[in-house]
This record gives structure tokens, sequence and C-alpha cells, in this order.
């Protein structure tokens, strides 16, 4: 039987994998795309709560698909975000060659 | 609980005969498009294999499955195996929400419409087409990297820019008929037009002109079909494909031109509706398809009639010209709608707007062509862009060979 | 009958969700891992519509597999010999970076399986059946984004058309060649 439990450990699960890619890749066009993995299992989270208050009676008239809402605008801003670090990883690579976030270290402690 | 299994059924026999029936139509369309371009051109185009050579798809068919499949040595094996294949699923995923019917084409009864002629009636139809459209640049891409050559890599890069460039000006081009409509559901904007008494078009000229001409350069076809530009990348993302994987990226982009030309009729030109004759027993799929040929028969048109253009004329074109009007058609469409003016006041608005640009590009074409035609009889016919070593006159007897030489290509092409 | 097309729908999407964000990790082939992100692109919008959020799922494709996925394809063949391909795609760091995960992988599903916020499920089956009728929520989600006047979220919507504004020009300016 799916549940919102079985949505929810589900996003939790694909966050978790994206979470390890962020922190562990040294490839900067590999992090982002674990990010992105990340930001989708947040919405996974957020429109299946919409769902379940959708049959829920205590719910307002407006409140009802405030996760969808929010699922939207996640994805706006995550659209923004991807262009806006694809290009400073081009940036980067055209200034020293390496996209290796291991060796972007000049303002480094 | 049953009625979802039922409708899996059904979906999946009309995909099947969907299926069936754009293939088909692939392999006619390869015919007629190769016999209207012979006419174009004065030639008789293919007519032995059976009576008008209708037997030719057939010939090509065969001679295609029996052709070499060539697997280049730097190719990545697993990704050029299925670039192909996701060009053709992604065209032929596209028109599952076309509606060739209203949703009682076959009568009134529950089983009647549950046999509609269209796959799937989605609550977000148009978006879905746009959407699935906008993998079809995938296939492209992949093709083109997997190849392992730089020309396929670069006619990959360049489709990928113009298809992502242009969704963007297709997909506002149409918010005009979506604001009219009030729906995303392709039957209910068929049906909003008939509702109100008017095919779009009328109300959006504007948008349908730039609609179409960001169609065109969504399937790739003449005169936007810079990926595969033969002079300067051999043949782009194609270069390495053959025998039936070759076949398969023709047929993704006959399908696509289906669709596009699908959508046009659907979301400008009434779909099947014919008024007080929607009753009569097939009329309305006769009538619809007779509106989808005479697309189809203008995308043929254009590649007969007009030369391939430059890369940086494309993007210019795309962003300085193609989205800003898009967005002035919406916002101008936005207003009618919420001020509840007819709608024959945004038509005008879009046809005087047309009318605006046009004369500006006629008066731009005019002062941009080069000084000397009127003059000595020296004809420089560079591009404005193409910067030469040294504007020197060329030596009388050079021009006449070079005019010559280039209309003897030309009429070769 | 607890077996129905929607959950059999569901673990078919959820078991091709983990797997191909796992390949995405793990894949040392960046093209590849770029293609599985596409795959798990369209599976999480396979998510949606057994949520009754078809317009989210069409966005998702729209947005992500269309551009973003484009993108960041760009980004690989535009940096294409920037990593060695013998080295490790990972850092030094990677073990600590899976003990992280897996630890907060193990706490989020506890608390997800000890709650007791016993929200109504979502009815699954019920949602794949609306979604293909023509119901849907889309006309709801236009009200609550734009109407001036009802319960909505226009002042954010505009304040994130702002920002993609500023993206753009943003992005155009650190990409440009000097």
């Amino acid at each position: 039987m799916v549940t919102l439990n079985s949505f929810l450990v589900l996003g939790a699960l694909v966050f978790c994998i994206g979470l390890f890619g962020a922190l562990s890749k040294r490839n900067a066009v590999a992090i982002l795309m674990s990010i992105e993995i990340m930001l989708n299992a947040v919405n996974i989270t957020l429109v299946a709560y919409a769902s379940a208050f959708q049959s829920f009676a205590g719910a307002g008239h407006g409140e009802r698909l405030t996760g969808q809402i929010f699922a939207i605008f996640i994805i706006t801003v995550a659209a923004a975000e991807a262009a806006v670090a694809l290009a400073m990883i081009i940036a980067i690579y055209r200034r020293r060659s390496t996209i290796d976030v291991g060796q972007i270290n000049l303002m480094r402690w | 609980m049953s009625d979802l299994a039922w409708f899996l059924v059904g979906a999946l026999v009309k995909s099947i005969i969907a299926i069936v029936a754009l293939l088909t139509a692939f392999a006619y369309m390869t015919l007629i498009e190769r016999r209207v371009i012979a006419r174009f051109q004065r030639r008789v185009g293919p007519n032995r294999a059976g009576p008008f050579g209708v037997f030719q798809p057939v010939a090509d068919a065969l001679k295609m499955a029996f052709k070499e499949e060539i697997l280049p040595t730097r190719a990545s094996r697993l990704v050029f195996l299925i670039a192909p294949a996701i060009s053709v699923v992604v065209a032929l995923t596209a028109f599952a929400v076309v509606p060739l019917g209203g949703p009682t084409a076959w009568g009134n009864s529950s089983i009647a419409r549950a046999w509609a002629p269209y796959v799937a009636d989605l609550n977000v139809g148009v978006l879905y087409i746009f959407a699935i459209a906008s993998l079809a640049v995938y296939g492209i891409v992949l093709a083109g990297w997997s190849s392992g050559n730089h020309y396929s890599l670069l006619g990959a890069l360049r489709s990928a820019a113009q298809m992502v460039s242009y969704e963007v000006s297709i997909t506002l081009a149409i918010a005009g008929v979506l604001m009219f409509a009030g729906t995303l559901n392709m039957v209910g904007i068929v049906q909003a037009q008939a509702h109100q008494g008017i095919w779009f078009i009328l109300a959006q000229p504007l948008g349908f002109l730039l609609y179409g001409i960001a169609a065109v350069a969504e399937v790739n076809r003449a005169p936007f079909d810079l990926p595969e530009a033969e002079q300067e990348l051999v043949a782009g993302y194609l270069t390495e494909f053959s025998g039936l994987r070759w076949s398969l990226f023709q047929m993704a982009e006959y399908i696509n031109m289906i669709t596009a030309s699908s959508v046009v009729v659907t979301l400008f030109f009434g779909g099947w509706t014919l008024g007080s004759l929607d009753g009569v027993f097939g009329l309305p799929f006769i009538w619809y398809f007779i509106k989808v040929a005479v697309f189809l028969f203008i995308f043929i048109w254009l590649r007969a009639t007009l030369p391939r253009i430059r890369y940086d004329q494309l993007m210019r074109f795309g962003w300085q010209v193609l989205l800003p009007l898009s967005v002035l058609n919406a916002l101008v469409t936005a207003a009618v709608v919420a001020y509840g003016l007819p709608w024959w006041v945004s038509g005008a608005i879009g046809l005087a707007i047309l009318l605006i640009v046009a004369g500006a590009f006629y008066a731009t074409a005019r002062r941009s062509q080069p000084k000397a035609k009127r003059g000595a009889g020296q004809v420089m016919a560079a591009p404005t862009s193409v910067r030469l070593v040294a504007d020197a006159p060329l030596p009388r007897s050079v021009d006449e060979s070079q005019t010559t030489s280039v209309s003897a290509s030309a009429g070769v092409k | 009958m607890s077996l129905n097309i929607a959950t059999v729908a569901f673990y078919v999407i959820a078991i091709v969700l983990v797997g191909s964000s796992l390949a995405v990790v793990m894949l040392r082939n960046i093209v590849h891992a770029a293609l599985f992100l596409a795959v798990v692109f369209g599976a999480a919008a396979g998510v949606y519509v057994l949520l009754n959020a078809e317009f989210i799922a069409i966005v998702q494709v729209l947005i992500y597999a269309g551009a973003v996925t484009i993108l960041v394809l760009f980004a690989i063949m535009l940096t294409q010999n920037a990593m060695s391909r013998t080295s490790s795609p990972f850092s030094g760091q990677a073990w600590l970076a899976a003990i992280i995960s897996v630890a907060l992988a193990a706490g989020l599903i506890f608390t997800v399986g000890s709650s007791q916020m016993a929200l109504a499920s979502p009815n699954a089956s019920a949602n794949l059946a609306n979604a293909i009728n023509g119901g849907g929520t889309v006309a709801r989600i236009g009200q609550l984004l734009y109407s001036p006047f009802d319960y909505s979220y226009v002042l954010p919507f505009e304040i994130a058309s702002v920002v993609l504004l500023v993206a753009i020009i943003g992005a155009i300016v650190i990409g440009r060649e000097e």
C-alpha cells in the first residue's frame, strides 16, 4: 500500500544520495548535478504533503496546494541557480583550465 | 480500478494504431516530398517503382535495411546505439495528446467516448507536447557526442543551442492562444474555437506566424537545418550514422513535422470542427487531414524555396526578433483578454505589428544592399557581417567566372 | 486489493529513481551521469503524477529534463578535458561524506517511520485515474499564483521573476569572454 510515508522515505533516500554526491565529488559539474537531485527530493516531499492535505478536511481552501506552489518556486530558483553555477564553472575553466574543486583553492585560508 | 485498467487497454490499442499510422505517413511523406520537390525543380522524381512510384518507400526501406551499419571505432557504443531510438520515441510520444476528432467522434455512448480518436485527453495537453518536444534535443546531442568526431559534436552543440533558443519563443508565441482558450487541454482549445465561432488565427495572426517560424526551427527543417549543414559540417550529427539508424533520424524528423502541423491546426485553425457538419460520420477526419496536409506541403515548399540561413543570423533572429515579438504578442493579448475587448482588437494589433516589422525589415534590407549594384556592374554580394581583407573591386574576368560558378553550383543543388 | 496498478507504478518509479540517482553519483563517465540525471528527473515527474500534481510533472520535464540537463551537458562538453579519465571522481573525504549521508538517511527514515502525525494518505490510484481523466489542479494553481484578489502568491511570484531576471543577467555577465 502506498502511503504518505512511502513518498517521504523515497524523498529521504534520494536526498541522501544527492548529499553524498555533493560532498564527495571532485568535478564541479557533478556537484551541481548532485545538488539538483537534492532539490528534486525536497520537491517530492513537498508535493507528497500537498497531496496528503488535499484529502485533509481541516485545511483551508488555499493551503491545500501550498506544497505544489512551493515546488514551483523551488523549480524556478533551481533553474536560475543552474544557469549561474554553470556560467561560473565555465568562467573558472577558462581561467584555470580545471574544474576540480580540490584545485580551486585560491581563497582557502 | 477497472476504469483505469480499461483506460490502459484502450490507450495501448490506440497508441499502436497511432504509431503504425505515423510510420506509414512517414514513408509516404518521403515519397511525396521527393515528388513535390522534383516538380519545383522541373524534374520528374521517383516514378519507377509501381504506378506514380507508390512502391518507392518499400524499395527505400529494403535498401536501408540491407545497408551496412557502421560503428565508428571512437564512438561511445551504447549511447551511439540508443540515440536514434531516443529521437523516434520522443517524436512518437509527443503525438499522444493530438486530437484527431472530438470526444463524440464515434457517437455519444460511453464505449464510443472511450475510443475517441486521441490516445489521451490530458488536462495539460499543450504543455505536454512542448515538454516532450524539448526532449527531442537529446537524440541529436547524444548522437553528435557519441560519434566521437568533431563535426558531429559541433552539429550537436549547434542544434542544442538552436532548439533551446527557439523553445522559449515557441512557448511564448502560443501563450496568446491559451489566454483566449482559457485551457491547456487540446480538445478544450478546439471546443473553445467552435464555441467562440472563430479560428484563433484571426485573433492571433502574429502568434501564428511566430509559432510557425519557431516550429520550423524546432523540427530542424530548411531553412533552419543548421545541424546538418553539409557545406560546413559534413552532415552534422548524422555524419557517422548509416543504414536503419540513419533512417530512424529521418523518421523522427518527419513525425515531428506531422506533430507540428497538427498542433498548428489544433491551436490556430479549429482542429476537426466543421460547424453543423460535425455529425457526419468521418467528415471531420477528412477535414482535419486536409488541413494538416496543407501545412506539410508548406514545410516542403519552404525547403524547396529558401536557402539555409547562417548560424549567427539564426541566433540573432531567434533572440532579437522572435523573442521580443512573442513577448509583445503575449502582452497585447493579455491586455485584450483582461479588459474583455473583442477578439478582432488583438487581431488588428497583431497585424499592425506584423506590417511595421515587415516594413522595417524591408527598409534595412534595402539599405544594406551593396551600392555597387546600381553602379558599374560590380557585384560584391558579401553580407555585411563578412569582413574582407581588402575590399578592392575584383577584375572583370574573375568576377564573371565567379558568378557563373556560383550559378552552376546553385543549379546542381 | 492492495496490489493495484498505482502501487506497482510507485514501486517501479521508486526503484528507477533511487537507482538512477545512485548512477549519477557513482558513475565515472560524467556524460553517462548526466544522462542518468535526465532519468532521475523523468522518474520524479512520474512521482508527481502519482501525487495528483500533473502540472508540476510537466514543468519538471520541461525545465529540468529539457533545459537544465541540456545546460549541464553543454558545460560538460565545453570543459571536456578538464578532468582526467583515470583518477578517481571522488575526493579524499568521500568516506566521511558516506558516513554523514547514511546517518542522515537512517535518522530521516526512523523519524518518518515513528512519526505520530498521522495525516491522511495520498490516494495514489485515485490520483492516477484523476490525472488521466482530465480532472486536475491546473486552474487552482493558476489562481493561487496570479490572482490579485484572492488568497494568492502573486508577490512571491513577482519576486521569483526578478530573481530569474537577475540570474539571466548574472549568467551572461559571468559567462562572457573578456
